[in-house]
């Protein structure tokens, strides 16, 4: 068995509305994938039909081999999936609920203890084990739905916003534990967390209106900003009111924008033109010109204006 | 069919677990004792028979059952478990029967708590047990039949008075056009009579007392394991095309 996913021009159409429109790509072993995109963009639905909640409209995917229109069971039987608003059966206790999803994914008796509490540890549930689950918070009720889709260590692990409505410890928790596991695993998780994809992500689908836009590593994905290769520089010097043109006259530098200025110290932005490197030039001519640098530093760029831009919402 | 037994086993865990169904037994067991002294006449008939207990049943059957078939699907909706569930590797027909046979199970349970009035008729006189025995069973299914259509109903809303509106709904008409007040009615009004025995053929009601006068007739018997049978399956066929509405 080969552990990957396969997506072919999958796509989910109600009525008029495009909700997916043909998306296709793939996801190897060890990869996570993240899902971004804005409200609406498609997300929660592709992950409906990759763990065939969803019959889809045209296209297919393939999941460690199997077929997801010909072969839900099978699917169904390797994949881990936290739905979006992480649901479970509130009238039972954690303990239960896990016990019940063991049964249903094929293990009883020893077997299926050493599973409970395998995910348990995993989670940190141990002293809510005996709780109805609907008087845990929502941190708990999101680690009991991550322990349901952890019980049988499924190759492909689908978290629809596993971090939505945690407190930032949690979010962090979660996060880790996701980097823990994904070594030998396909994850997929959706999320409009930008920190989240730079924190776990090893790649980044950006869809919008159903229609995949970008593909790429989380690096890759900022050098698209305006601002990457940015210089922001604090300087020094006599002559504070020209550097802004000084700046300004370098070739490759696009614009410059002054943060603060209270001479004799200045805080300037300088952008580049589109993929021109800058920084070196600034530093020789703060040399040549004698300016004293207070600091310095290269932006990386900017993931959510990247994200602003791609998905149509950049109006400014 | 592993499946089917696991999802039996919750769903009825979650019955003992939930209080409102213990007001539904209390509920069911005093309208019972109402119906049959108050109302039927149990004393004043001076039969040593049940005939006044079971005659009402299809009748407390219409509030009753549609209460507890309700939430069996629109609950999972509501709530979102229905993604959860189906994204586990259970088959749609699995998820369907583990389910009603809890929610039949729980109603069964519910009859035999009646067994007071099987007493009392043994104290009072000497009642032909078969008559009895064959009433129970036309009784449980009767209740199977109404928890078939309901189940059927609630996997179609997730709104739960919905799904008790329509049961009722449905199961009233399945009750009437085999009552013989009601029948008559028609016949009054010139319909032909052989379209309305065709029609009455299709009542709960008329396969439900053959088998309460004491005759296991197997078709009666047939009637409404096949209603089961085809309730549960559109059921399961409503699930799988429209799952996530």
């Amino acid at each position: 068995m080969h552990t990957e996913v396969n997506v072919q021009n999958l796509g989910k159409h109600y009525g008029p509305i495009k909700a997916v429109d043909g998306i296709s790509f793939s996801v190897q072993k060890g990869e996570v994938l993240g899902f971004l995109g804005p409200n609406g963009a498609g997300k929660t639905t592709t992950m409906k039909m990759l763990t065939c909640f969803l019959t889809p409209s045209f296209g297919t995917a393939n999941i460690c081999g199997f077929d997801i229109l010909e072969k839900s069971i099978d699917v169904r039987r390797i994949v881990g999936y936290i739905p979006e608003s992480a649901p479970s059966y509130d009238d039972m206790n954690v303990k239960s609920f896990l016990e019940f999803i063991a049964d249903i994914r094929g293990y009883d008796g020893s077997e299926r203890k050493k599973r409970v509490t395998r995910v348990v540890e995993i989670t940190n549930l141990s002293s809510v084990l005996s709780q109805d689950i609907e008087t845990l918070s929502k941190g708990y009720r999101r680690r009991v739905s991550l322990a349901q889709a952890l019980i049988h260590d499924p190759p492909v692990l689908i978290l629809d916003e596993p971090t939505d409505g945690l407190d930032p410890n949690q979010k962090h928790e979660v996060r880790t534990l996701i980097k823990d596991i994904a070594r030998d695993k396909v994850i997929i998780l959706s999320t409009h967390i930008l920190e989240e994809v730079d924190a776990v992500c090893s790649r980044a689908i950006i869809i919008s209106s159903g229609k995949i836009v970008a593909n790429e590593s989380p690096t890759e994905l900022r050098r698209r900003s305006r601002y990457a290769g940015s210089v922001e520089i604090a300087i020094r010097t006599e002559e504070a009111r020209r550097v802004h043109d000084i700046l300004q006259s370098i070739p490759q530098v696009q614009e410059v924008e002054t943060l603060s200025n209270d001479a004799p110290l200045s805080h300037y932005l300088a952008i580049p033109a589109k993929g021109a490197k800058i920084d070196e030039d600034i530093l020789k001519l703060a040399k040549e010109r004698d300016w004293k640098i207070e600091s310095f530093s290269i932006e990386k760029g900017r993931l959510d204006e990247v994200f602003r831009s791609i998905t149509g919402g950049g109006l400014s | 069919m592993r499946n089917l037994y696991i999802i039996f086993k919750r769903e009825f865990a979650s019955y003992l677990h939930s209080p409102i169904i213990y007001v539904f037994l209390i509920f069911f067991l005093l309208l019972n004792g109402v119906f049959t002294f108050k109302i039927a006449g149990f004393y004043e008939r001076a039969q040593a028979d049940l005939n006044p207990f079971f005659m009402w049943h299809p009748w407390l059957y219409l509030f009753l059952i549609p209460a507890v078939s309700m939430r069996i699907w629109s609950e999972e909706r509501k709530s979102g478990t229905i993604e959860l569930l189906f994204t586990l590797p259970v088959g749609m027909f699995e998820a369907m029967a583990g389910k009603f046979l809890a929610a039949w199970l729980f109603t069964t349970i519910a009859l035999c708590l009646t067994f007071p009035m099987v007493i009392t008729v043994m104290y009072l006189g000497n009642p032909d047990l078969g008559v009895v025995i064959a009433g129970y069973i036309g009784s449980i299914l009767l209740s199977g039949s109404y928890l078939a259509v309901g189940s059927f109903f609630s996997a179609t809303t997730k709104n739960q008075v919905i799904s008790f509106i329509v049961t009722f709904s449905t199961c009233l008409v399945m009750v009437l056009i085999g009552f013989e007040p009601f029948v008559k009615y028609f016949q009054d009004m010139h319909f032909p009579v052989w379209l309305l025995e065709q029609i009455a053929a299709f009542s709960f009601y008329t396969h439900f007392m053959s088998i309460t006068k004491g005759i296991l007739d197997f078709r009666d018997i047939f009637y409404f394991l096949s209603l089961i049978t085809l309730s549960l399956y559109g059921g399961a066929l409503v699930l799988e095309n429209r799952k996530a509405v």
